[in-house]
């Protein structure tokens, strides 16, 4: 290895060659079988399980010099998780970082898919808490192997239907089961259903759970399609109102409580479309003027 | 007794020389009999007789270490021993049904009533909401539970009633033959004549062929047709049920009836 690729005392993105090549391996496997969880020796990282550590090897296996990363907790840049990551990786990678989803050509995220459409050439590395969708109804890492060896799907719609029963709906509303070209149920991870549709996309999607060490993916112009009933499809779900500061109907919002007697107000959970929408003039309810501020 | 074309078609089930031992000890050694469409066999014998495990061999969940189990396909005998798990699997989901002495074995305890016998159909490729709750509705009303508890958790039934659910949730697909593990034991005698009811009734109106492993003489009494009796992992004596219970040959079987205390 060249001097270059050092960066202090750390080797390039932290993790050592060796553990880099087994990740870029698992992660070839899992490109290979879309949706296939491939188990992966998870190292230690230094930061806690539940923070990020699956995306983080991820996002360390495949990065290189010239790569702009981004990282988003809940689609915004600028939260704890989204702003530890990144600078973890401009410590031990020095690589350019940005908070625009356009520019970036890796972008490590924890519950949300930007509302930008990514493009060929683009990744997106997502955090993984429970990677196997069958958990929550079989308990045994076992039966549930063989369940997708045999293609056993009938439990996740078991799941629905218990939805269906008791909300009068299917009421499950982030990591929302899918299945990959027709053969792998997935666990999204938990985004929320109203991303499930932008799963199909043209960048390449990575999926890491550290501490259940697998690693899954879909590669780009995947057939992904959310599981539901003949007579209870599957819907988008997301707030009625639009963003309050730059008037977005389309996006993804979060409810942002602003005083203790009841006052509220509905935002993008992506910042950087909503700083971009706002940048291009477009005000909410309760913004104001980009030039007034 | 049954009606007797049935058995110009051949067994439905036919075992032969099925033996599965752990370590040096006997499991159950050269069992084979054949079992026909319509038929109901009890296998009775004291505990560690052999009689569960033998259960298990026949019903694909333990691998037995001698011997074949054919079971009738379309026609053809296929060996269940030999079979790829995945055909096996599939048996066991639509022709086949297996019937825990407890119920929560067999049941999704966090489910509700509802889904537990929809699961079967979902698993065979049901996707219509509607059609899998009214098939579910109409399977407890046949195991006289109401239709208000369809969207209760099992944790919520009694132990005859979540016996009854696990009953419906396995015939749901209309399996051809049931594996039953000690059916009512656990439960009280008013519950246990219900049960056997009910059993007695949805083996005669389905036609179903049943492998009953039971301790409960009364119980193979009232519901199979033949009998098997199992002492030590052997097979030692069998026939028609009222012929071994009245007039029992070997010592064992004679002690097991004289057993039973006369109320």
């Amino acid at each position: 290895m060249s001097a270059e690729q050092i960066s202090g005392e750390y080797n390039f993105a932290y993790l050592d060659e060796q553990t880099k090549r087994m990740i870029r391996r698992a992660l070839l496997k899992g490109l290979a079988i879309p949706g296939y969880q491939v188990p992966f020796a998870s190292r230690e990282m230094p930061m806690p399980y539940g923070w990020g550590t699956g995306g983080v090897q991820i996002s360390a296996a495949i990065m290189v010099p010239e790569d702009r990363f981004k990282v988003i907790d809940q689609g915004a840049d600028d939260t704890t998780n989204a702003v530890s990551i990144r600078r973890f990786f401009e410590k031990v990678a020095q690589v350019e970082t940005t908070e625009k989803t356009t520019e970036a050509t890796v972008i490590q995220t924890r519950h949300r898919i930007p509302e930008r459409d990514l493009t060929e050439g683009q990744v997106l590395v997502y955090q993984v808490p429970i990677p196997e969708p069958l958990r929550f109804l079989e308990p045994s890492e076992v039966e549930t192997r063989k369940m997708h060896a045999l293609e056993e799907y009938g439990l996740m719609h078991v799941k629905l239907y218990e939805d269906i029963a008791r909300h009068g709906e299917i009421a499950t509303s982030y990591a929302y089961p899918v299945k990959v070209e027709g053969r792998y149920v997935m666990d999204p991870s938990p985004i929320p259903k109203f991303d499930n549709p932008k799963l199909e996309m043209s960048g390449i999607q990575l999926f890491g759970a550290g501490r259940e060490q697998r690693i899954y993916a879909i590669p780009p112009h995947t057939q992904v399609v959310s599981l539901d009933f003949e007579d209870y499809p599957f819907q988008r779900m997301k707030a009625p109102q639009c963003c309050d500061l730059c008037g977005a109907g389309e996006s993804y919002l979060d409810e942002v409580i602003t005083d203790d007697a009841g006052g509220r107000m509905y935002v993008c959970s992506d910042t950087d479309f909503c700083r971009e929408r706002r940048e291009a003039g477009h005000v909410g309810a309760l913004g104001v003027a980009e030039d007034a501020a | 007794m049954k009606d007797m074309t049935d058995i110009d078609t051949g067994p439905l089930l036919r075992v032969e020389g099925l033996a599965k031992y752990y370590g040096s000890r006997v499991g159950c050694e050269a069992v084979s009999f054949d079992l026909h469409p319509g038929e109901v066999m009890g296998i009775v014998g004291e505990s560690g007789s052999g009689k569960t495990t033998l259960l298990n061999c026949l019903a694909g969940h333990l691998a037995p270490d001698r011997g074949h189990v054919l079971f009738d396909r379309a026609g053809r005998m296929v060996d269940t021993v030999t079979m790829s798990e995945p055909e096996r699997r599939m048996l066991s989901r639509t022709e086949w049904a297996f019937v825990h002495q407890h119920a929560h074995e067999g049941l999704r305890m966090n489910v509700s009533a509802g889904g537990n016998v929809g699961e079967r159909l979902m698993g065979l490729g049901a996707r219509h909401y509607g059609n899998i709750r009214e098939q579910a509705v109409d399977w407890l009303g046949r195991v006289e539970i109401a239709e208000d508890r369809v969207d209760d958790r099992p944790t919520a039934f009694s132990g005859g009633m979540r016996q009854r659910l696990q009953i419906a949730r396995n015939l749901v697909t209309g399996p051809r033959l049931v594996f039953m593990d000690e059916p009512t034991g656990g439960l009280d005698v008013s519950v246990q004549a219900r049960l056997l009811d009910l059993l007695r009734g949805l083996v005669r109106e389905m036609g179903l062929s049943a492998i009953i492993v039971t301790h409960d003489l009364a119980v193979v009494r009232l519901l199979a047709d033949r009998l098997m009796v199992m002492k030590s992992g052997q097979v030692v004596e069998t026939g028609l049920t009222d012929q071994v219970l009245d007039d029992p040959q070997h010592e064992y079987t004679q002690l097991l009836v004289s057993s039973v205390l006369q109320v």
